[in-house]
């Protein structure tokens, strides 16, 4: 046998079987270990600990349980005007996104035509745009004089449940586009044959074949405008607000950290009502995808069909008035100087530090403390999500291994419920003295870009994902009968097709933490203020110089996501992957 | 850890009792895939498990391969036990039904990576991975990409693939069943040339009778988790030790061809049945 020039003889195999083990153990457990601990120091620990200073109170004797706080909040009108205000937002912006999103993703999805893949990509621009940005454009355009100035929306409802769809419309048409490009078409026809009507076929075969993936769009999304802050913040002036930024009120205005961690409570049951929701339906929509093909189907878009026409017309008023209008408002305002000439006196202006040094960097330094904070924001939240995404796929033999490895995908996801503010809000209250060691990070600057990883971490988890599951056991199992050691396999198999997900996770990241503006703006000192937090800063300070500072940011901003997004979705290429 | 000794002279692939669970817990025990297998293979010898589809012979094959945990029974090779020596520590190969080919590595790369693995020099592993495209038909292939080839040319490069580690013992399961009638004769012929060539020793899996003789030495059919017999093909053909493998075998006392095809569907159809006896 041995002439073979085998390198192993069995005695050999035998005698290092144990070591190998151990090092997978070692291997697996460091996986687990360094996300988690990541977690419970910059997530679990400032979250909890805000949430019981609502329940305790400090007194003489050590921290007592004290409800009070509860009684106070709860008992004041306001605080139901704020929650009524969030769930009425949310429910009208989710409704909206789901109706107008349907036909958007049969268009997009289901049928072919010319500059399809501009279109896809315009649609998605909006999702990974910072919403302080989309705050900005949707107030130009409602300002008097504005390009809807005429419909006075300026500080209303419907202004802001727009700006929210603005958001959200991709999430829709994407999760629902997905599935449905790859539903098996053959139903409706076997539908259409027993003598359905096209409408009839659609109600009854393919709208419960997507079911599932509308459910969880929806999910998605109303958790997303429940936990809106900048374009609320920015929109919303005086009269509509949600909890999210009753708490930035109430801590940043009033000095109140009681009734903002009350609020903070109150966030947590209404978000991780919508995150069970969520779940429940992602889980049926995995089952649902047995029913597709691996096939994409789409035919030719057909102008002359009502069936077609009907939605092409509502995907073009949605693309050209909701999503294109605001973000061209939002340009050709910013070229407008204060003194109401057309030019480029706006941009020049970002060389300063804005009318009566209303801040403390020029925009320009603070694209580069963006540029740097968000680059650090994305290497923590790819190696952590990476870890957490690599663990995730395995399908462990044992049950009990199975359902952990099920937990720690529910846990990594809660920073996506969890809003940005209360994360924010408690860095500030507890890391001052992390685990007792004498270092104040709240003084470093390595909180914000920490901040932003923390918010990115789901994101990068849900992009990688669906790759990595997506690659066949079967070719580690070849890797490993060729000799190859479990490392090895990891190398030169996972690595290799896991690394197509890695660009658009890397891009994913950035471009969320340079946007990222809930938890920067409590986080970040003026000397280092993010682009985001900047923008904000101009918005609310007097005087037409200012204003169009912040349009002209806003613009830069803006473009540079979007460009950030465009070269990931590039990297990515046609393939299917994420769930955004 | 000492080195166990095998019974003297003992060289091959031993197993004994073998038995596969699939779905245990502590609270239920699962479904039995092979119930109790014993079977050895020689150096240099080539025996087909030969069996209807879900009647455990790949979950077999991946029990020996240490894909899948053993619920009872052993695994042994040249009387060593391989409890606890984990799949790429086995010396096994492995030819999936589908070749499982790595999509980013082109056709000379995917030979090359088991050679890799073992750290041999570039110089020699380039030789290497010629040669062996020449044995299975592919000379000049190393630089295309795998999502050119055909199902024929794939499963060529899986088997070089295989080969080229120089495993102690090959598995391959249902290696042709992906293949059109044509193509499946001509390469059961090829793949056994290759694996006599080579002196590899192998354990085929497949449904196919036909192939089933073409390719081995010996011959295993299994029904139900269970071996029903295990014999050279013309004695199999002559004597089977039961109705069932009979049927299997498309066999019936005095049968004609016409018969013979009935007999096989009816076969068939009662493998779908529940409460087939084992003989």
């Amino acid at each position: 046998m041995d002439d073979h020039g085998r390198g192993l003889t069995p005695a050999r195999a035998r005698a290092s079987a144990r070591p190998g083990r151990w090092g997978a153990w070692l291997g697996w457990g460091a996986a687990v270990a360094l996300p988690l601990g990541f977690l419970a120091v910059f997530f679990a620990w400032p979250v909890v600990s805000l949430v019981l200073q609502g329940f305790f109170r400090e007194t003489a004797a050590g921290p007592a349980l004290d409800l009070s706080g509860f009684a106070e909040v709860l008992s004041q009108d306001r605080t139901w005007r704020i929650v009524g205000q969030t769930l009425a937002q949310a429910l009208a912006g989710t409704a909206l996104a789901v109706l107008l999103g349907l036909p958007g993703a049969y268009v997009l999805y289901r049928c072919r035509f010319p500059g399809r893949t501009l279109v896809r990509g315009l649609v998605t621009v909006p999702f990974v745009l910072p919403s302080v940005v989309v705050g900005v454009a949707f107030r130009a355009l409602f300002a008097p004089g504005g390009l809807l100035g005429w419909a006075h929306l300026e500080e209303s409802f419907a202004g802001i449940v727009l700006a929210l769809v603005f958001f959200n419309y991709a999430v829709v048409v994407r999760t629902v586009g997905g599935l449905w490009e790859r539903l098996d078409p053959r139903a409706e026809q076997a539908a259409r044959a027993l003598g359905a009507t096209p409408w009839r076929a659609f109600r009854t075969v393919t709208l419960p074949a997507l079911g599932p993936a509308i459910a969880s769009a929806a999910a998605v999304v109303f958790l997303f405008c429940a936990t809106a802050f900048g374009v609320v913040l920015v929109l919303g002036g005086l009269r509509y607000g949600t909890i999210e930024t009753e708490i930035w009120t109430r801590t940043t205005q009033f000095l109140d950290l009681r009734s903002a961690a009350v609020l903070s409570v109150l966030q947590l049951v209404v978000v991780t009502g919508a995150l069970v929701v969520s779940s429940r339906a992602r889980a049926r929509r995995e089952r649902a995808l047995h029913l597709t093909s691996d096939r994409v189907s789409a035919h030719r878009l057909r102008w002359r069909s009502a069936a077609d026409l009907l939605p092409a017309l509502a995907t073009l008023v949605v693309v050209a008035g909701l999503l294109v209008l605001p973000m061209a408002g939002l340009v050709t305002r910013s070229l407008r100087a204060p003194d109401g000439s057309w030019g480029l006196d706006n941009y020049v202006a970002l060389g300063t530090t804005g009318g009566r040094n209303a801040l403390s960097v020029t925009v320009w330094e603070a694209l580069g403390n963006s540029l740097r904070t968000a680059a650090w924001a994305a290497l923590v939240a790819v190696v952590v999500g990476g870890l957490v995404a690599l663990v995730v796929s395995r399908r462990p033999r044992r049950a009990g291994l199975r359902r952990g490895v099920g937990v720690l995908d529910a846990v990594f996801m809660l920073p996506l419920g969890v809003s940005a503010v209360t994360v924010g809000f408690g860095f500030l209250i507890t890391l001052d003295r992390p685990l007792g060691l004498d270092v104040d990070l709240r003084t470093s600057g390595a909180l914000v870009p920490i901040a932003q990883a923390v918010v990115a971490i789901p994101l990068v988890v849900r992009t990688m994902l669906p790759v990595l599951r997506a690659i066949d056991p079967r070719l580690r199992e070849a890797a490993a009968t060729l000799g190859a050691a479990p490392g090895r396999v990891l190398r030169t198999v996972d690595g290799p097709l896991g690394a197509r997900s890695l660009g658009l996770a890397i891009g994913f990241a950035f471009a969320v933490s340079l946007g990222e503006f809930g938890a920067t703006a409590f986080l970040a000192r003026p000397d280092t203020a993010t682009l985001p937090v900047v923008v904000y800063r101009l918005i609310g300070r007097p005087g037409a110089e200012n204003y169009g500072m912040a349009l002209a940011a806003s613009v830069v901003l803006a473009l540079l996501t979007a460009t950030v997004m465009m070269v990931a979705e590039r990297l990515r290429g046609d393939r299917p992957g994420g769930e955004f | 850890m000492e080195r166990t000794p095998g019974p003297a002279g003992l060289t091959g692939l031993a197993v004994r009792d073998a038995v596969v669970r699939y779905g245990a817990t502590r609270r239920r025990p699962g479904s039995v895939a092979v119930d109790g297998v014993s079977l050895d293979v020689a150096a240099g010898e080539i025996v087909a498990l030969l069996g209807p589809s879900g009647c455990g012979k790949s979950s077999l094959l991946r029990a020996v391969a240490g894909l899948e945990p053993l619920a009872g029974g052993s695994v042994a090779f040249d009387g060593e036990d391989l409890a606890g020596v984990p799949v790429h520590r086995r010396g096994f190969g492995l030819l999936f039904q589908d070749g499982q080919l790595f999509p980013h590595r082109d056709v000379g790369r995917n030979v090359a990576y088991g050679l890799e693995a073992q750290g041999v020099p570039r110089a020699e592993r380039a030789a290497r991975v010629a040669e062996l495209l020449a044995d299975v038909g592919l000379a000049g292939y190393a630089g295309r990409s795998v999502a050119t080839l055909s199902g024929g040319e794939k499963q060529r490069v899986a088997l070089a693939r295989a080969l080229a580690p120089r495993p102690r013992l090959l598995l391959l399961d249902e290696p042709l069943s992906a293949l059109d009638r044509r193509l499946r004769e001509r390469l059961a012929v090829d793949v056994r040339d290759t694996l006599k060539a080579t002196g590899t020793t192998a354990v085929f899996v497949t449904h196919d009778h036909d192939e089933a003789f073409t390719v081995a030495d010996r011959v295993a059919v299994m029904d139900a988790g269970r071996l029903l017999q295990v014999a050279a093909p013309d004695v199999l053909l002559r004597a089977p030790a039961g109705p069932r493998v009979a049927e299997f075998l498309g066999l019936a006392p005095g049968a004609d061809e016409l018969v013979r095809t009935d007999r096989e569907q009816v076969g068939l159809r009662d493998e779908d049945g529940v409460g087939t006896t084992t003989g």
